[in-house]
């Protein structure tokens, strides 16, 4: 199970606003460590959202993400008191899923 | 009577002084034994590095602004240990120089001593019209060679300043380059040929 | 109109022309990039593993560290930085945060304080306890007044040995915390350099640390900031949460004194 993320949703005039921020090292293969040896690729591949048992976003992300991603949606709908889902899967086959409730903005 | 309640007076006050000031040294000399003690060797960094010569000690207490007569004494007695090199030639490559600017390398405890140190020019100066990422603690640099023609006298001067930049300016922030070792007589050169060869990306 | 007030006019009116054109610098985008990603700070992971450790049991006395007493009273940790360096008469000394974590690791959970000061820093591959302890204290200063006391006479006299410190030339660079930190609206490269002898700026220096260093992946605490700068001043290296230490970091915090603290923050 991967290190737990932050979530914050806020709805507005019938739009929620997702904030996420993920741990991740996010390595992209390339890098070498003090010692000189390369540090082997460990990145986040796929990230998604639900609502309601809805897909409200999808997202494939790669190699160029940086560490510690911030991820930042907006998507119609949502009520306060709601809970929305995220969760992310590595290459690794690494999971996490958390949920938030949405607050007012 | 008066004269007396006067000098009576004259005389509490000069002792309040003296004792302020006698407090203001013993503070003062707490500072360097403590400093002394909590500072540790770490790869090149060796803990005598925290031992002050005359010029920083006077420059820390008087925050970096000496009395006149002082300022004058110390720039001579540092304008005296310049070394110019022995062949009277000052104008090395501007290429390298360009590289040394660069460098912010050096004499730091991550840095390994057999590495040649950088200038670390750019940290504080703009010197190259191309590069954008400069500092600004030190004035600008840009069409230094430009300005005042290369000359031998002002090849002579470019590299007193680099070699030791107190023997202008007694506390100036800029380190000694050249009296501290810091830059070999080669990179001295090289750097006032950044300065001043008209070639040079700074004078165009 | 006469003559000197129209060349008057005419020198005012092209300044502010220039000012105009010269209005979004790069000092300027670095700052509004800043903001946008100071949003979602990676220094919160940091916060949760150092409240977990203050809560855990750790050492051979299998303590946590929940009857530690960082200034007001065991326990308290809420606002405790805001008041930090201060004197504690338990040790009979002025301590930082990180002194004061060191002493109780050490007292209440029977942890080598020489050991973790030997290695008290994070590295990519191995995050530091105290560190992570420090980010948690720190955050729960967040939105506090900076109020350090100099009452003390001890206190006082970190303050005084502190101020002196920073002006300290030496090395052979002849660098000083002065070097760089005292002149107003000047950079190095293109950071810009607060004037820590200027309120105003010390103060938005000082309560943005600990933060978290974008460019290194890491939360860092206000030791290893010290640390970092005097590697940089071609120093050799200050021994952790010593009296040099603690008594700049005096110096410093006092400056910020009236100012909300404002971490852990984010930083380049």
């Amino acid at each position: 199970m991967g290190n737990p993320m932050k979530i914050r949703a806020a709805v507005k005039d019938g739009v929620t606003e997702v904030k996420i921020l993920m741990q991740h090292e996010m390595e992209t293969g390339l890098r070498k460590d003090a010692d000189g040896t390369l540090v082997p690729a460990w990145f986040i591949t796929e990230v998604k959202a639900q609502y309601q048992g809805r897909s409200v976003m999808e997202a494939q992300f790669g190699q160029s993400v940086s560490k510690n991603p911030y991820l930042l949606f907006r998507f119609k709908g949502g009520a306060a008191g709601e809970k929305i889902n995220v969760s992310w899967m590595d290459n690794k086959g690494d999971k996490r899923s958390d949920e938030a409730a949405i607050t007012a903005a | 009577m008066k004269a007396k309640w006067m000098i009576g007076t004259v005389l509490i006050a000069s002792l309040a002084g003296f004792s302020a000031q006698a407090a203001e040294s013993k503070l003062d000399a707490k500072t360097a034994e403590i400093v002394k003690r909590d500072f540790q060797d770490r790869g090149i960094a060796r803990a005598d590095r925290v031992v002050q010569d005359e010029l920083q000690a006077l420059c820390s207490k008087y925050h970096d602004k000496l009395p006149a007569k002082l300022k004058s004494k110390m720039e001579g007695e540092q304008a005296e240990a310049i070394k110019l090199p022995a062949d009277d030639k000052y104008m090395g490559d501007w290429k390298a120089g360009e590289k040394l600017a660069q460098s912010g390398r050096g004499m730091t405890w991550s840095d390994k001593a057999e590495d040649p140190a950088g200038g670390n020019c750019y940290n504080c100066h703009q010197l190259s019209a191309k590069e954008i990422a400069f500092g600004t603690i030190g004035p600008s640099l840009l069409h230094y060679g430009k300005i005042r023609g290369n000359s031998l006298e002002v090849q002579r001067h470019t590299y007193g300043h680099i070699y030791n930049a107190k023997a202008f300016q007694a506390c100036a922030n800029m380190p000694r380059f050249g009296h501290k070792a810091i830059l070999s007589e080669a990179q001295i050169k090289d750097l006032v040929a950044l300065l001043l060869d008209p070639e040079s990306p700074v004078n165009k | 109109m006469n003559i000197k007030s129209i060349l008057l006019l005419a020198l005012v009116a092209n300044g502010a022309a220039y000012a105009a054109e010269a209005e979004v610098s790069d000092s300027d985008r670095i700052a509004q990039y800043r903001e946008m990603i100071s949003d979602g700070n990676p220094a919160d992971f940091d916060e949760m593993r150092g409240e977990s450790l203050w809560k855990a049991v750790a050492g051979p006395k299998q303590a946590t560290l929940e009857q530690c007493d960082l200034g007001k009273g065991a326990g308290v940790v809420k606002g405790a930085y805001a008041e930090l360096p201060r004197f504690f008469k338990d040790t009979g000394r002025v301590q930082d945060l990180e002194s004061r974590l060191l002493s109780c690791m050490s007292t209440l959970q029977g942890l080598n304080a020489d050991e973790i000061a030997a290695k008290p820093f994070a590295t990519e591959k191995k995050p530091s306890d105290i560190s992570s302890l420090a980010t948690y204290v720190v955050g729960q200063s967040k939105g506090i007044k900076m109020a350090v006391s100099v009452k003390h006479p001890k206190e006082k006299e970190a303050y005084e040995i502190g101020k002196r410190i920073f002006s300290y030339r030496a090395g052979p660079y002849d660098f000083a915390c002065s070097t760089c930190h005292a002149t107003s609206n000047v950079r190095i490269r293109m950071q810009d350099l607060p004037n820590l002898n200027v309120k105003k700026d010390a103060q938005a220096a000082y309560t943005t640390w600990p933060a978290y260093r974008v460019s290194q992946g890491l939360t860092r605490s206000f030791q290893w900031r010290l640390n970092d700068c005097f590697r940089q001043q071609r120093f050799p290296e200050p021994k952790f949460a010593s009296e040099a230490t603690v008594d700049l970091t005096m110096y410093l915090a006092v400056s910020a004194n009236g100012a909300a603290f404002a971490g852990p923050g984010l930083k380049r």
